[in-house]
């Protein structure tokens, strides 16, 4: 077990080697102040930054925190199609995974116990699974569009191909190697087969099945950035890739820390789930 | 003569070996199982001792011969055959309450749930956890889990329970302890049990009728010891009693070398069909030596009905 102690220590290990970063960041950045060569009437036209001869057009910690606290003080605001809050596009980010993932949890679950109980479907599936499986989800991203014909849609549809192959593995394996003596006990009981599949197969699986929902919303979360960058108009990866066009690095680093955060959540929730349901033997 | 509860026809197991040729783990069993009665079957590793409690349970079926339960040929896994697995086999996502609700409910679903509460609080008082109803199996010991196990087994009220060497796993102080109760409850219901050891000891306190299986593969029903100790026996003066020692004696040089040397030298007149009854030490005097099984000493009564 940790002590309270150690955990202390750590925690001023991870503040010290933040502020050394901030630190380094900060100095990397530093304007070249005294070699101001250009006119101040032309420098107060186009900015300190860019007249001060600044080497890297990298912002430094102090722009980008203060660029990060507009963020957070006005996460909602909507000034148009290309200007939208970093909170609103976070959510509809967070509505196509929810959407996709859900989706693919209603098919991968119900599948992913046929495939664990049944050897002979095991067997006629795995060569679509083995095959579908490794393609990157970004791959289906043109044929869904012309499929479906809606970029929004086809996002989704992308979040759902990706968060499936996990879920759909990890119930099968989990469905497949519920104990012997559990079913035996459930022969011996008489017990039926739609209570043997929710009241033993399901909590014994249940672990598993957790484990690969929680990759999946990993895949999912890291998938939709490109997804977005790819369809445009809404999204966190269609706001860094905005920002890109806007050549607003502040924003584009204050999106790939909203990012890592959401994803960060993400994890921490379905871990918590995956606690829920974990059993100690 | 009345029907057993269990009766035993010529059952066999065979596997076909990779390629080769079927490999028989034991062929020609034949035994019965009277109501009440606590059978115990004794056999080295390897003979197909828990296969033959799996085909008793439903659980497998044999390659050949017939089982029939009063009367009826087995068919499947039955709530009135109760099993106790050698690995307790408890469910550790619920507890100790939980998984005799889980056997209660299967058996009575329309019960209410004060109704299966009230029941399973019976008989986990019965083998002594009262107090460790809302336990998990992870937080209980080996023996208590295996207590969870008995009562999940009894309190489905089956007509014969089925133990697969229900306590080789636990140390011996539990083990002493949780054969006292099995006896206790078992002679309080008058339940009939047939349960699967290799602890001749454990046998001779618990059994009526032994079951001696030679080795495998082709292993045989080669006798049937009958229990000439008194029904009510204790641990502490179980070895006084008068034919202790020439019970124990014959158990042990059975599983010593005549389960082994059997199979190829079988006794003259031995028949399969009809294995001899034997009870060790009712002719003689019950000394150790004098016990020794020599064909002369032992009374076969023949299991002809």
């Amino acid at each position: 077990m940790q002590t309270p102690a150690w955990n202390w220590r750590a925690t001023l290990l991870s503040a010290a080697l933040l502020l050394l970063f901030l630190g380094a960041w900060h100095v990397g950045t530093l304007p070249n102040a005294g070699e101001q060569t250009v006119d101040p009437e032309y420098a107060k036209l186009v900015g300190a930054a860019a007249a001060s001869g600044q080497k890297s057009a990298l912002p430094g910690p102090g722009d980008v925190g203060s660029k990060l606290w507009s963020h957070i003080v006005d996460p909602w605001y909507d000034n148009g199609p290309n200007d939208k809050g970093i909170g609103i596009q976070l959510a509809y980010s967070l509505a196509r995974v929810l959407a996709g993932y859900l989706l693919a949890a209603l098919v991968a679950i119900p599948l992913g116990f046929l495939i664990g109980m049944s050897a002979t479907i095991y067997k006629a599936l795995d060569p679509f699974i083995q095959v579908l499986k490794p393609v990157s989800p970004l791959a289906w991203m043109p044929l869904a569009l012309f499929t479906l014909k809606d970029s929004g849609v086809s996002a989704v549809f992308v979040i759902f191909i990706c968060s499936l192959w996990p879920m759909l593995i990890n119930t099968a394996f989990g469905v497949a190697s519920v104990r012997r003596e559990w079913l035996n006990v459930a022969r011996t009981l008489e017990v039926g087969p739609l209570r043997r599949a929710f009241r033993v197969i399901l909590p014994a699986a249940a672990p598993t099945i957790m484990t690969g929902m929680r990759i999946s919303i990993g895949i999912a979360w890291l998938v939709i950035v490109a997804a977005e960058m790819l369809v445009g108009g809404t999204g966190i990866g269609y706001f860094v890739w905005n920002e890109w066009n806007n050549l607003s690095l502040s924003n584009i680093i204050c999106g790939i820390l909203a990012i890592g955060l959401v994803g960060m959540a993400l994890d921490r929730s379905l871990e918590r789930l995956t606690r829920l349901v974990t059993f100690p033997e | 003569m009345t029907e057993p509860l269990i009766r035993i026809e010529g059952i066999g197991k065979r596997f076909v070996a990779r390629g080769g040729e079927p490999a028989t783990v034991f062929e020609n069993l034949h035994f019965s199982i009277e109501p009440g009665e606590f059978v115990c079957l004794i056999g080295h590793s390897g003979c197909g001792k828990t296969t033959i409690l799996n085909v008793l349970a439903g659980l497998d079926t044999a390659s050949e011969g017939y089982v029939f339960v009063a009367g009826r040929e087995i068919d499947g896994p039955s709530l009135d055959r109760a099993v106790i697995f050698q690995s307790h086999a408890l469910m550790p996502w619920l507890s100790a309450m939980g998984n005799v609700a889980f056997a209660v409910r299967s058996r009575w679903p329309q019960w209410s749930a004060d109704r299966v509460r009230a029941h399973c609080a019976r008989y986990l008082e019965l083998v002594n956890l009262k107090g460790a109803e809302n336990k998990r199996p992870a937080e209980l010991s080996g023996g208590m889990k295996q207590r969870v196990g008995i009562a999940r087994a009894l309190a489905i009220e089956p007509k014969m329970l089925l133990m697969d060497e229900p306590f080789s796993a636990l140390d011996a102080l539990t083990r002493g302890v949780l054969q006292d109760e099995v006896r206790r409850i078992c002679a309080e219901t008058k339940q009939t049990v047939f349960m699967i050891t290799h602890d001749v000891d454990e046998a001779i306190l618990l059994a009526d009728k032994i079951v001696l299986m030679t080795n495998g593969p082709h292993a045989k029903v080669a006798e049937i010891v009958r229990n000439t100790l008194p029904r009510d026996r204790h641990r502490d003066t179980l070895h006084k009693e008068r034919h202790y020692y020439a019970l124990r004696n014959h158990l042990v040089d059975f599983l010593v070398t005549r389960s082994r040397l059997f199979n190829a030298n079988p006794p003259p007149g031995y028949d399969p069909r009809h294995p001899p009854e034997i009870a060790p030490g009712m002719e003689s005097t019950p000394s150790p030596e004098a016990a020794a099984p020599s064909p002369a000493e032992r009374v076969v009564i023949s299991l002809r009905h």
